[in-house]
Protein backbone atom coordinates (compact mmCIF):
# COMPACT_ATOMS: atom_id res chain seq x y z
CA UNK A 1 0.00 0.00 0.00
CA UNK A 2 1.22 3.50 -0.83
CA UNK A 3 -0.04 6.62 0.91
CA UNK A 4 0.88 10.04 -0.38
CA UNK A 5 0.25 13.16 1.68
CA UNK A 6 0.44 16.72 0.37
CA UNK A 7 3.28 16.04 -2.07
CA UNK A 8 5.04 19.08 -3.54
CA UNK A 9 7.84 19.19 -6.08
CA UNK A 10 9.36 22.07 -8.04
CA UNK A 11 12.08 22.21 -10.65
CA UNK A 12 13.72 25.61 -10.18
CA UNK A 13 10.77 28.01 -10.31
CA UNK A 14 8.37 25.61 -11.94
CA UNK A 15 5.99 23.88 -9.57
CA UNK A 16 5.36 20.43 -11.04
CA UNK A 17 3.44 18.85 -8.17
CA UNK A 18 1.32 21.11 -6.05
CA UNK A 19 -0.17 19.04 -3.29
CA UNK A 20 -0.96 15.44 -4.14
CA UNK A 21 -2.91 13.26 -1.72
CA UNK A 22 -3.60 9.71 -2.71
CA UNK A 23 -3.75 6.20 -1.43
CA UNK A 24 -3.00 3.16 -3.54
CA UNK A 25 -4.12 -0.14 -2.05
CA UNK A 26 -2.68 -3.58 -2.59
CA UNK A 27 -3.88 -5.21 -5.78
CA UNK A 28 -5.05 -1.96 -7.33
CA UNK A 29 -4.16 -1.00 -10.89
CA UNK A 30 -4.10 2.78 -10.87
CA UNK A 31 -3.74 4.47 -14.22
CA UNK A 32 -2.65 8.09 -14.25
CA UNK A 33 -3.71 10.11 -17.27
CA UNK A 34 -3.36 13.76 -18.16
CA UNK A 35 -1.79 16.16 -20.64
CA UNK A 36 1.99 16.50 -21.14
CA UNK A 37 3.61 18.50 -18.38
CA UNK A 38 0.82 17.76 -15.94
CA UNK A 39 3.27 16.19 -13.50
CA UNK A 40 2.19 12.57 -13.84
CA UNK A 41 5.68 11.21 -14.58
CA UNK A 42 7.17 13.29 -11.77
CA UNK A 43 4.49 11.94 -9.45
CA UNK A 44 5.40 8.38 -10.40
CA UNK A 45 9.13 9.04 -10.07
CA UNK A 46 8.59 10.45 -6.59
CA UNK A 47 7.06 7.15 -5.52
CA UNK A 48 10.44 5.40 -5.73
CA UNK A 49 12.39 8.56 -5.02
CA UNK A 50 14.02 8.94 -8.42
CA UNK A 51 12.82 12.48 -7.75
CA UNK A 52 13.09 13.79 -4.22
CA UNK A 53 9.90 15.52 -3.10
CA UNK A 54 10.30 19.06 -1.76
CA UNK A 55 7.69 18.45 0.90
CA UNK A 56 4.99 16.00 1.78
CA UNK A 57 5.07 12.40 2.93
CA UNK A 58 5.11 9.10 1.09
CA UNK A 59 4.45 5.89 2.99
CA UNK A 60 4.95 2.42 1.61
CA UNK A 61 3.45 -0.20 3.91
CA UNK A 62 3.31 2.43 6.67
CA UNK A 63 7.02 3.20 6.43
CA UNK A 64 7.81 6.78 5.43
CA UNK A 65 10.21 6.45 2.52
CA UNK A 66 11.17 10.10 2.16
CA UNK A 67 12.35 10.53 5.72
CA UNK A 68 16.03 11.05 6.39
CA UNK A 69 16.72 7.63 7.86
CA UNK A 70 14.68 5.56 5.40
CA UNK A 71 16.67 2.84 3.64
CA UNK A 72 15.91 3.93 0.09
CA UNK A 73 17.70 1.02 -1.58
CA UNK A 74 15.78 -1.58 0.39
CA UNK A 75 12.46 0.19 -0.26
CA UNK A 76 13.18 0.37 -3.99
CA UNK A 77 13.62 -3.41 -4.05
CA UNK A 78 9.91 -3.65 -3.27
CA UNK A 79 9.01 -1.41 -6.21
CA UNK A 80 9.81 -2.29 -9.80
CA UNK A 81 9.98 0.49 -12.36
CA UNK A 82 9.52 0.31 -16.12
CA UNK A 83 10.74 3.28 -18.14
CA UNK A 84 9.61 4.87 -21.38
CA UNK A 85 13.00 4.24 -22.96
CA UNK A 86 13.43 0.72 -21.50
CA UNK A 87 16.90 1.48 -20.08
CA UNK A 88 18.11 -2.07 -20.56
CA UNK A 89 21.80 -2.52 -19.82
CA UNK A 90 23.33 -2.80 -23.30
CA UNK A 91 26.55 -4.46 -22.12
CA UNK A 92 24.71 -7.43 -20.62
CA UNK A 93 22.71 -10.21 -22.24
CA UNK A 94 19.01 -10.45 -21.58
CA UNK A 95 19.69 -12.98 -18.83
CA UNK A 96 22.44 -10.73 -17.46
CA UNK A 97 20.00 -7.85 -17.30
CA UNK A 98 17.49 -9.94 -15.39
CA UNK A 99 19.87 -11.60 -12.94
CA UNK A 100 22.16 -8.64 -12.13
CA UNK A 101 20.15 -7.07 -9.31
CA UNK A 102 18.87 -10.25 -7.58
CA UNK A 103 22.40 -11.68 -7.50
CA UNK A 104 24.22 -8.46 -6.52
CA UNK A 105 21.71 -7.77 -3.78
CA UNK A 106 22.08 -11.34 -2.53
CA UNK A 107 18.41 -12.01 -2.94
CA UNK A 108 19.15 -15.18 -4.94
CA UNK A 109 22.08 -17.34 -5.91
CA UNK A 110 23.17 -17.22 -9.52
CA UNK A 111 21.36 -20.52 -10.22
CA UNK A 112 18.13 -19.38 -8.59
CA UNK A 113 18.25 -16.10 -10.47
CA UNK A 114 18.73 -17.88 -13.80
CA UNK A 115 15.84 -20.22 -13.01
CA UNK A 116 13.63 -17.24 -12.10
CA UNK A 117 14.87 -15.47 -15.22
CA UNK A 118 13.82 -18.36 -17.42
CA UNK A 119 10.36 -18.45 -15.83
CA UNK A 120 9.94 -14.72 -16.37
CA UNK A 121 11.13 -14.92 -19.97
CA UNK A 122 8.52 -17.61 -20.48
CA UNK A 123 5.86 -15.31 -19.03
CA UNK A 124 6.80 -12.37 -21.29
CA UNK A 125 7.09 -14.73 -24.25
CA UNK A 126 10.79 -14.32 -24.96
CA UNK A 127 12.24 -17.57 -23.66
CA UNK A 128 14.52 -17.92 -26.70
CA UNK A 129 16.15 -14.50 -26.18
CA UNK A 130 18.04 -15.26 -22.95
CA UNK A 131 21.45 -15.00 -24.59
CA UNK A 132 20.67 -12.07 -26.90
CA UNK A 133 21.96 -8.57 -26.31
CA UNK A 134 19.49 -5.66 -26.09
CA UNK A 135 20.78 -4.27 -29.40
CA UNK A 136 19.40 -7.40 -31.09
CA UNK A 137 15.83 -6.86 -29.85
CA UNK A 138 12.89 -4.82 -31.13
CA UNK A 139 11.41 -2.07 -28.99
CA UNK A 140 8.51 -4.20 -27.85
CA UNK A 141 10.84 -7.04 -26.94
CA UNK A 142 13.11 -4.65 -25.03
CA UNK A 143 10.20 -3.38 -22.98
CA UNK A 144 9.01 -6.90 -22.18
CA UNK A 145 12.54 -7.74 -21.02
CA UNK A 146 12.56 -4.57 -18.92
CA UNK A 147 9.35 -5.75 -17.26
CA UNK A 148 10.89 -9.18 -16.64
CA UNK A 149 13.98 -7.51 -15.19
CA UNK A 150 11.87 -5.59 -12.67
CA UNK A 151 9.83 -8.66 -11.79
CA UNK A 152 13.00 -10.62 -11.03
CA UNK A 153 13.31 -8.62 -7.82
CA UNK A 154 9.87 -9.96 -6.84
CA UNK A 155 8.48 -6.49 -6.18
CA UNK A 156 5.19 -5.83 -4.41
CA UNK A 157 4.43 -2.81 -6.56
CA UNK A 158 5.18 -2.08 -10.22
CA UNK A 159 5.49 1.46 -11.56
CA UNK A 160 5.16 2.07 -15.31
CA UNK A 161 6.29 5.39 -16.76
CA UNK A 162 4.72 5.66 -20.22
CA UNK A 163 5.85 2.13 -21.09
CA UNK A 164 4.50 2.17 -24.64
CA UNK A 165 5.16 5.77 -25.67
CA UNK A 166 8.47 5.04 -27.37
CA UNK A 167 7.18 2.01 -29.28
CA UNK A 168 6.12 1.54 -32.86
CA UNK A 169 2.31 1.25 -32.89
CA UNK A 170 2.40 -2.39 -33.88
CA UNK A 171 4.48 -3.27 -30.83
CA UNK A 172 2.28 -1.58 -28.27
CA UNK A 173 -0.08 -4.55 -28.03
CA UNK A 174 2.52 -7.11 -27.00
CA UNK A 175 3.66 -4.92 -24.10
CA UNK A 176 0.13 -4.12 -22.97
CA UNK A 177 -0.70 -7.83 -23.04
CA UNK A 178 2.13 -8.55 -20.62
CA UNK A 179 0.90 -5.74 -18.39
CA UNK A 180 -2.68 -7.00 -18.51
CA UNK A 181 -1.57 -10.47 -17.42
CA UNK A 182 0.45 -8.91 -14.64
CA UNK A 183 -2.62 -6.99 -13.48
CA UNK A 184 -4.69 -10.17 -13.56
CA UNK A 185 -2.12 -11.90 -11.35
CA UNK A 186 -2.93 -9.35 -8.65
CA UNK A 187 0.14 -7.12 -8.86
CA UNK A 188 -0.27 -3.61 -7.46
CA UNK A 189 0.43 -1.30 -10.40
CA UNK A 190 0.68 2.42 -10.99
CA UNK A 191 0.72 3.18 -14.70
CA UNK A 192 1.30 6.52 -16.39
CA UNK A 193 0.08 6.11 -19.95
CA UNK A 194 -1.70 7.60 -22.92
CA UNK A 195 -3.29 4.24 -23.76
CA UNK A 196 -6.90 5.01 -22.86
CA UNK A 197 -8.04 1.58 -24.00
CA UNK A 198 -5.71 -0.03 -21.49
CA UNK A 199 -6.92 2.32 -18.76
CA UNK A 200 -10.54 1.50 -19.47
CA UNK A 201 -10.00 -2.23 -19.63
CA UNK A 202 -7.49 -2.88 -16.87
CA UNK A 203 -7.56 -0.01 -14.38
CA UNK A 204 -9.33 -0.38 -11.09
CA UNK A 205 -9.05 3.38 -10.73
CA UNK A 206 -8.09 6.24 -13.01
CA UNK A 207 -6.50 9.49 -11.84
CA UNK A 208 -6.68 12.55 -14.05
CA UNK A 209 -3.85 15.01 -13.40
CA UNK A 210 -3.28 18.52 -14.66
CA UNK A 211 -1.04 21.35 -13.47
CA UNK A 212 0.43 19.31 -10.67
CA UNK A 213 -2.86 18.27 -9.10
CA UNK A 214 -5.14 15.28 -9.22
CA UNK A 215 -8.27 16.93 -10.60
CA UNK A 216 -10.48 13.89 -10.78
CA UNK A 217 -10.39 10.25 -9.82
CA UNK A 218 -12.72 7.35 -10.12
CA UNK A 219 -13.41 4.05 -11.80
CA UNK A 220 -12.73 3.93 -15.54
CA UNK A 221 -16.47 4.07 -16.18
CA UNK A 222 -16.87 7.18 -14.06
CA UNK A 223 -13.92 8.97 -15.65
CA UNK A 224 -14.45 8.01 -19.27
CA UNK A 225 -18.26 7.95 -19.46
CA UNK A 226 -19.23 10.60 -16.98
CA UNK A 227 -16.35 12.98 -16.22
CA UNK A 228 -17.27 15.68 -13.72
CA UNK A 229 -14.38 18.08 -14.14
CA UNK A 230 -14.32 20.49 -17.08
CA UNK A 231 -10.59 19.89 -17.69
CA UNK A 232 -11.13 16.13 -17.72
CA UNK A 233 -13.86 16.51 -20.32
CA UNK A 234 -11.65 18.73 -22.50
CA UNK A 235 -8.75 16.32 -22.26
CA UNK A 236 -10.82 13.23 -23.01
CA UNK A 237 -12.57 14.86 -25.92
CA UNK A 238 -9.16 15.34 -27.53
CA UNK A 239 -7.67 11.90 -26.87
CA UNK A 240 -10.63 9.57 -27.25
CA UNK B 1 77.60 -2.12 -59.84
CA UNK B 2 80.62 -0.82 -58.01
CA UNK B 3 78.72 2.07 -56.45
CA UNK B 4 76.23 -0.35 -54.96
CA UNK B 5 78.91 -2.53 -53.41
CA UNK B 6 80.64 0.51 -51.96
CA UNK B 7 77.36 1.82 -50.56
CA UNK B 8 76.32 -1.57 -49.16
CA UNK B 9 79.71 -2.12 -47.56
CA UNK B 10 79.40 1.37 -46.01
CA UNK B 11 76.03 0.52 -44.54
CA UNK B 12 77.34 -2.74 -43.14
CA UNK B 13 80.34 -1.01 -41.61
CA UNK B 14 78.19 1.65 -40.00
CA UNK B 15 75.75 -0.94 -38.73
CA UNK B 16 78.66 -2.87 -37.22
CA UNK B 17 80.11 0.28 -35.72
CA UNK B 18 76.85 1.49 -34.22
CA UNK B 19 75.29 -1.69 -32.94
CA UNK B 20 77.81 -4.56 -32.83
CA UNK B 21 81.17 -3.08 -31.88
CA UNK B 22 81.71 -3.02 -28.12
CA UNK B 23 78.30 -4.74 -27.84
CA UNK B 24 76.57 -1.38 -28.23
CA UNK B 25 73.27 -3.13 -29.01
CA UNK B 26 73.07 -4.03 -25.32
CA UNK B 27 72.60 -0.32 -24.59
CA UNK B 28 69.49 -0.37 -26.74
CA UNK B 29 68.22 -3.65 -25.28
CA UNK B 30 68.59 -2.28 -21.76
CA UNK B 31 66.97 0.94 -22.98
CA UNK B 32 63.94 -0.99 -24.22
CA UNK B 33 63.68 -2.52 -20.74
CA UNK B 34 63.71 0.92 -19.11
CA UNK B 35 61.16 2.39 -21.52
CA UNK B 36 58.80 -0.54 -20.99
CA UNK B 37 59.21 -0.59 -17.22
CA UNK B 38 58.61 3.15 -16.87
CA UNK B 39 55.64 3.02 -19.26
CA UNK B 40 53.88 0.09 -17.61
CA UNK B 41 54.41 1.53 -14.15
CA UNK B 42 53.10 4.93 -15.30
CA UNK B 43 50.06 3.46 -17.07
CA UNK B 44 48.99 1.44 -14.04
CA UNK B 45 49.53 4.17 -11.47
CA UNK B 46 48.22 6.77 -13.96
CA UNK B 47 44.95 4.85 -14.27
CA UNK B 48 44.59 4.85 -10.50
CA UNK B 49 45.30 8.58 -10.31
CA UNK B 50 43.07 9.23 -13.31
CA UNK B 51 40.20 7.37 -11.71
CA UNK B 52 40.63 9.21 -8.40
CA UNK B 53 40.82 12.62 -10.06
CA UNK B 54 37.82 11.80 -12.27
CA UNK B 55 35.90 10.82 -9.11
CA UNK B 56 36.89 14.16 -7.58
CA UNK B 57 35.69 16.05 -10.63
CA UNK B 58 32.40 14.12 -10.78
CA UNK B 59 31.76 14.36 -7.06
CA UNK B 60 29.08 16.66 -5.68
CA UNK B 61 31.52 17.78 -2.99
CA UNK B 62 32.97 21.21 -3.83
CA UNK B 63 36.23 20.56 -2.03
CA UNK B 64 36.92 17.44 -4.13
CA UNK B 65 35.89 19.36 -7.26
CA UNK B 66 38.50 21.97 -6.44
CA UNK B 67 41.23 19.37 -5.90
CA UNK B 68 40.42 17.76 -9.23
CA UNK B 69 40.30 21.03 -11.08
CA UNK B 70 43.56 22.39 -9.66
CA UNK B 71 45.31 19.09 -10.37
CA UNK B 72 44.29 18.91 -14.02
CA UNK B 73 44.97 22.63 -14.49
CA UNK B 74 48.49 22.48 -13.09
CA UNK B 75 49.47 19.30 -14.93
CA UNK B 76 48.08 20.40 -18.26
CA UNK B 77 49.60 23.85 -17.86
CA UNK B 78 53.20 22.75 -17.40
CA UNK B 79 55.60 20.77 -19.64
CA UNK B 80 56.05 17.13 -18.77
CA UNK B 81 59.84 17.46 -18.78
CA UNK B 82 59.56 20.17 -16.10
CA UNK B 83 57.24 17.94 -14.09
CA UNK B 84 59.66 15.02 -14.42
CA UNK B 85 62.57 17.12 -13.21
CA UNK B 86 60.57 18.60 -10.33
CA UNK B 87 59.49 15.14 -9.19
CA UNK B 88 63.00 13.75 -9.51
CA UNK B 89 65.20 16.61 -8.27
CA UNK B 90 62.86 18.51 -5.98
CA UNK B 91 60.35 16.06 -4.54
CA UNK B 92 62.48 12.90 -4.38
CA UNK B 93 65.80 14.77 -4.48
CA UNK B 94 65.14 17.11 -1.56
CA UNK B 95 61.86 16.61 0.29
CA UNK B 96 61.90 12.84 0.16
CA UNK B 97 65.64 12.38 -0.17
CA UNK B 98 65.56 9.57 2.41
CA UNK B 99 63.56 7.45 -0.05
CA UNK B 100 65.91 5.21 -1.99
CA UNK B 101 63.83 4.04 -4.87
CA UNK B 102 65.16 3.08 -8.27
CA UNK B 103 65.29 5.90 -10.75
CA UNK B 104 62.84 4.19 -13.07
CA UNK B 105 60.23 4.01 -10.32
CA UNK B 106 60.56 7.72 -9.62
CA UNK B 107 60.31 8.47 -13.34
CA UNK B 108 57.27 6.20 -13.51
CA UNK B 109 55.65 8.14 -10.70
CA UNK B 110 56.35 11.42 -12.50
CA UNK B 111 54.78 10.17 -15.72
CA UNK B 112 51.77 8.71 -13.90
CA UNK B 113 51.14 12.08 -12.26
CA UNK B 114 51.23 13.64 -15.70
CA UNK B 115 49.25 11.02 -17.54
CA UNK B 116 46.73 10.68 -14.69
CA UNK B 117 45.50 14.21 -15.39
CA UNK B 118 44.79 13.41 -19.03
CA UNK B 119 43.31 10.01 -18.19
CA UNK B 120 41.00 11.59 -15.62
CA UNK B 121 39.47 13.77 -18.31
CA UNK B 122 38.98 10.76 -20.58
CA UNK B 123 37.38 8.77 -17.75
CA UNK B 124 35.19 11.69 -16.71
CA UNK B 125 33.92 12.22 -20.24
CA UNK B 126 33.33 8.47 -20.60
CA UNK B 127 31.24 8.26 -17.45
CA UNK B 128 29.24 11.35 -18.39
CA UNK B 129 28.55 9.84 -21.81
CA UNK B 130 26.41 7.09 -20.26
CA UNK B 131 22.71 7.91 -20.34
CA UNK B 132 21.17 8.91 -17.02
CA UNK B 133 18.46 6.30 -17.61
CA UNK B 134 21.07 3.59 -16.99
CA UNK B 135 21.74 4.90 -13.51
CA UNK B 136 18.02 5.30 -12.87
CA UNK B 137 17.34 1.74 -13.99
CA UNK B 138 20.05 0.44 -11.67
CA UNK B 139 18.88 2.49 -8.71
CA UNK B 140 15.23 1.57 -9.31
CA UNK B 141 16.17 -2.10 -8.95
CA UNK B 142 17.52 -1.32 -5.51
CA UNK B 143 21.23 -1.22 -6.31
CA UNK B 144 23.07 1.49 -4.39
CA UNK B 145 25.08 4.22 -6.06
CA UNK B 146 28.36 2.34 -5.90
CA UNK B 147 26.89 -0.93 -7.21
CA UNK B 148 25.24 0.97 -10.06
CA UNK B 149 28.48 2.75 -10.91
CA UNK B 150 30.63 -0.39 -10.93
CA UNK B 151 28.19 -2.85 -12.49
CA UNK B 152 26.34 -0.67 -14.97
CA UNK B 153 27.96 2.69 -15.70
CA UNK B 154 31.68 1.92 -15.64
CA UNK B 155 31.55 -1.26 -17.78
CA UNK B 156 29.77 0.73 -20.49
CA UNK B 157 31.99 3.76 -20.04
CA UNK B 158 35.11 1.59 -20.42
CA UNK B 159 34.05 0.66 -23.91
CA UNK B 160 33.61 4.31 -24.88
CA UNK B 161 36.81 5.31 -23.13
CA UNK B 162 38.94 2.60 -24.65
CA UNK B 163 40.04 4.20 -27.95
CA UNK B 164 40.97 7.49 -26.27
CA UNK B 165 42.75 5.58 -23.53
CA UNK B 166 44.82 3.64 -26.12
CA UNK B 167 45.86 6.96 -27.55
CA UNK B 168 46.94 8.10 -24.13
CA UNK B 169 48.99 4.91 -23.58
CA UNK B 170 50.78 5.49 -26.87
CA UNK B 171 51.42 9.14 -26.10
CA UNK B 172 52.76 8.11 -22.72
CA UNK B 173 55.25 5.61 -24.16
CA UNK B 174 56.64 8.24 -26.51
CA UNK B 175 56.64 10.84 -23.76
CA UNK B 176 59.00 8.67 -21.69
CA UNK B 177 61.73 9.52 -24.22
CA UNK B 178 62.62 12.43 -21.95
CA UNK B 179 63.75 10.27 -19.02
CA UNK B 180 67.31 10.94 -20.09
CA UNK B 181 66.91 14.27 -18.29
CA UNK B 182 67.09 12.47 -14.96
CA UNK B 183 69.90 10.13 -15.96
CA UNK B 184 67.94 7.08 -17.09
CA UNK B 185 69.14 5.31 -20.22
CA UNK B 186 66.01 4.46 -22.16
CA UNK B 187 65.78 3.75 -25.90
CA UNK B 188 66.19 7.41 -26.81
CA UNK B 189 69.13 7.99 -24.50
CA UNK B 190 70.80 4.77 -25.67
CA UNK B 191 70.54 5.92 -29.26
CA UNK B 192 71.91 9.26 -28.21
CA UNK B 193 74.90 7.63 -26.49
CA UNK B 194 75.70 5.63 -29.59
CA UNK B 195 75.46 8.77 -31.68
CA UNK B 196 77.94 10.66 -29.52
CA UNK B 197 80.46 7.83 -29.22
CA UNK B 198 80.41 6.87 -32.91
CA UNK B 199 79.80 10.31 -34.42
CA UNK B 200 77.15 8.59 -36.53
CA UNK B 201 73.67 10.16 -36.54
CA UNK B 202 71.73 8.13 -39.12
CA UNK B 203 72.00 4.58 -37.77
CA UNK B 204 71.35 5.19 -34.06
CA UNK B 205 68.52 7.67 -34.57
CA UNK B 206 66.71 5.69 -37.27
CA UNK B 207 67.26 2.60 -35.12
CA UNK B 208 65.70 4.38 -32.15
CA UNK B 209 62.70 5.41 -34.24
CA UNK B 210 62.21 1.88 -35.56
CA UNK B 211 62.28 0.39 -32.05
CA UNK B 212 59.63 2.83 -30.78
CA UNK B 213 57.55 2.21 -33.88
CA UNK B 214 57.63 -1.57 -33.46
CA UNK B 215 56.73 -1.40 -29.77
CA UNK B 216 53.77 0.86 -30.46
CA UNK B 217 52.64 -1.15 -33.48
CA UNK B 218 52.57 -4.36 -31.44
CA UNK B 219 50.68 -2.56 -28.67
CA UNK B 220 48.16 -1.11 -31.13
CA UNK B 221 47.42 -4.55 -32.57
CA UNK B 222 46.99 -6.05 -29.11
CA UNK B 223 44.71 -3.24 -27.95
CA UNK B 224 42.67 -3.52 -31.15
CA UNK B 225 41.96 -7.15 -30.28
CA UNK B 226 40.84 -6.16 -26.79
CA UNK B 227 38.56 -3.49 -28.24
CA UNK B 228 36.89 -5.99 -30.55
CA UNK B 229 36.19 -8.24 -27.58
CA UNK B 230 34.70 -5.27 -25.70
CA UNK B 231 32.41 -4.52 -28.64
CA UNK B 232 30.86 -7.98 -28.47
CA UNK B 233 27.52 -6.69 -27.18
CA UNK B 234 27.17 -4.24 -30.11
CA UNK B 235 26.97 -6.94 -32.74
CA UNK B 236 23.54 -7.45 -34.12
Amino acid sequence: MIRIKNLHKSFNDLEVLSGIDEQINDGEVVVVIGPSGSGKSTFLRCLNLLETPDSGEIYVDDEQINSKDADVNRIRQKMGMVFQHFNLFPHLTVMGNITLAPVKLKKMTKEEAVATGNELLEIVGLAEKADSYPAQLSGGQKQRIAIARSLAMKPEIMLFDEPTSALDPEMVGEVLDVMKNLAKSGMTMVVVTHEMGFAREVATRVLFMDEGKILEKGTPDEIFDNPQNERTRQFLSKVL
Amino acid sequence: MDWFDTWWTGIQDKFYLCFIEDDRYTLLINGIGITIKVSIFAVVLGLVIGFLIASCNLSKNRFFNLIGKVYTDVIRGTPSVTQLMIVYFVIFGQFLSFVNWDKWIIAGIAFSINSGAYMSEIIRAGILSIDKGQTEAGRSLGLNGRQTMFNIVIPQALKNIFPAMCNEFITLIKETAIVGYVGLVDIQKAGDFIKSTTYEAFMPLIGTAIIYFVIIKVLTIALGRVENALRKSDHR
